[in-house]
């Protein structure tokens, strides 16, 4: 899956002329609606804007109730369930678990993410990231 | 004990080379003693008397007092308010801040508050969620979390500027902590984890209650092989249990309480089992002070504050120093009040 993305994503970052053409405004609707919808199905997305589903062993941060970015709370219970939501399997518990299984996860979970920048709730991880690789900073 | 420097107990010191903060809580740890911290029950009214009471069972016992943040997110007089009250009359707060509160740009505002009010140490924390406490129906903030909120303290503090860039005048000076759990999942995530605390700024951690000490020489362990033990001055939680029944409660409703089997079975077989719980937890405050990297004790006493003194002498750890507190040194304090 993480193969897979990283794929997609250098795919994306190829068709940077294409999407430049077409205007990255008029983009951003669709866009985000496509990506709601895939990573919405595939990894719970919350559309955070800012996605590192790549440091978090693909498991969602933002699905944890504290919206916890850097690692799990000390209030995860012994059978690795959530705090808050006694029936939810623990984000963290999941993202290591996920990281263990992908080439230089467990690496990846140990950058420290900066502060979430409400502002992108709600847009398009995927053409951020584009704009970003070509250094088009949006 | 009264440092050299230190013409009136209770006032700033001067910040030595490699300190961040004035405070006597760093001077204690950087000075390699075995350090004593607790937490005060932060009072459920608006009168400064209960915080004074509150403080003083302590008095010679401890070297910084915990000053909670809505802990289990039940509502009481603020840690920002405990600390003001605290410092006033010279005692060494550990001022907590919660993530479930308040948002970046109030937690910044604190920050600069505190430290202007004497606050020499901050303890940068998640926080319980919501519906833990007595105000369930409450918006969790969660703006920042543990990591970035040591991080931003951290900014403010060593690049003398906020969060957005815009410069501070006067930075505060702390020594910034945060928490850790040993005792639970993802366990063989945990010691990682501090390292990203310590990667992020903490300089000190206090834990989770410790009552299996098989689970901390084992995080210890990992701790050392991560290279952390002479980067972060590590706290251990600890505490008197009152019965077997209250333990069984405490592990089944607390999130994050590990409480073995043979722990409750202990308390469970004995005669007085508040006396018991208070032996069990200076035979393991006596254990804990054998660990390689264990810098000190953090006694949460819930309910129990009063007993804290008699488990810190009983325990023997402080070795004959009496941590300063308002009225010991009755010299000292005719100085202050002549200056």
């Amino acid at each position: 899956m993480n193969a897979f993305y990283r794929g997609f994503e250098a795919a994306l970052v190829a068709l940077h002329p294409l999407w430049k053409l077409i205007g990255y405004e008029r983009l951003e609707r669709p866009v985000e609606t496509i990506e709601r919808g895939v990573k919405g199905l595939l990894f719970d997305c919350r559309m955070c804007g800012q996605c590192i589903l790549s440091s978090t062993g693909m498991s969602c941060p933002m699905n944890c109730p504290k919206n916890l970015r850097n690692g799990p709370c000390g209030g995860v219970r012994d059978n690795g369930h959530c705090e808050v939501h006694p029936e939810m399997k623990c984000v963290w518990v999941q993202a290591v678990a996920g990281a263990t299984r992908i080439p230089g996860g467990m690496q990846a979970l140990q950058g420290v993410q900066v502060a979430v920048d409400r502002r992108l709730q709600g847009k398009s991880s995927w053409l951020r990231v584009v704009r970003q690789r070509v250094g088009e900073a949006p | 004990m009264i440092f050299e420097d230190e013409p009136v107990p209770g006032y700033p010191l001067p910040i030595r080379a490699g300190h961040t903060s004035p405070g006597r809580f760093e001077r204690v740890l950087r000075a390699g003693h075995f350090a004593v911290t607790t937490e005060l029950d932060p009072p459920d009214s608006a009168d400064p008397e209960d915080v004074s009471r509150r403080a003083h069972v302590f008095d010679g016992y401890v070297d910084a007092i915990n000053a909670t943040d809505g802990s289990g997110a039940n509502c009481h007089m603020s840690s920002m308010a405990v600390c003001a009250l605290l410092t006033r009359v010279g005692y060494a707060p550990v001022m907590q801040i919660s993530c479930r509160d308040k948002n970046r740009i109030a937690i910044q505002g604190d920050i600069l508050g505190a430290a202007a009010m004497g606050v020499c140490n901050v303890l940068c924390l998640t926080g319980d969620g919501v519906q833990a406490g007595d105000h369930p129906q409450a918006l969790p903030v969660f703006d920042l979390d543990s990591l970035t909120l040591l991080e931003t303290a951290r900014t403010l503090r060593d690049e003398h500027r906020f969060l957005s860039g815009r410069k501070i005048t006067y930075a505060p000076r702390i020594l910034l902590g945060a928490a850790e759990n040993p005792f639970t999942q993802p366990i063989e995530w945990r010691a990682q984890r501090l390292a990203k605390k310590v990667a992020a700024g903490a300089q000190f951690i206090q834990t989770q209650w410790c009552y299996d000490l098989p689970m901390l020489r084992t995080f210890m362990g990992h701790v050392e092989e991560l290279g952390l033990l002479d980067k972060v001055f590590i706290l251990v939680g600890v505490g008197p249990l009152r019965s077997a029944k209250s333990a069984e409660w405490i592990r089944t409703h607390v999130p994050g309480v590990h409480i073995p089997d043979e722990v409750i079975k202990r308390l469970a077989g004995a005669a007085d089992p508040a006396a018991e719980g208070r032996r069990l937890c200076i035979d393991l405050i006596q254990e804990i002070r054998t660990v390689k990297g264990v810098r000190g004790v953090h006694v949460m006493a819930y309910r129990q504050e009063h007993t804290v003194a008699e488990i810190i002498e009983r325990s023997g750890v402080l070795d004959g120093r009496v941590p300063w507190y308002p009225g010991r040194d009755p010299q000292s304090n005719t100085n202050r009040m002549a200056s």
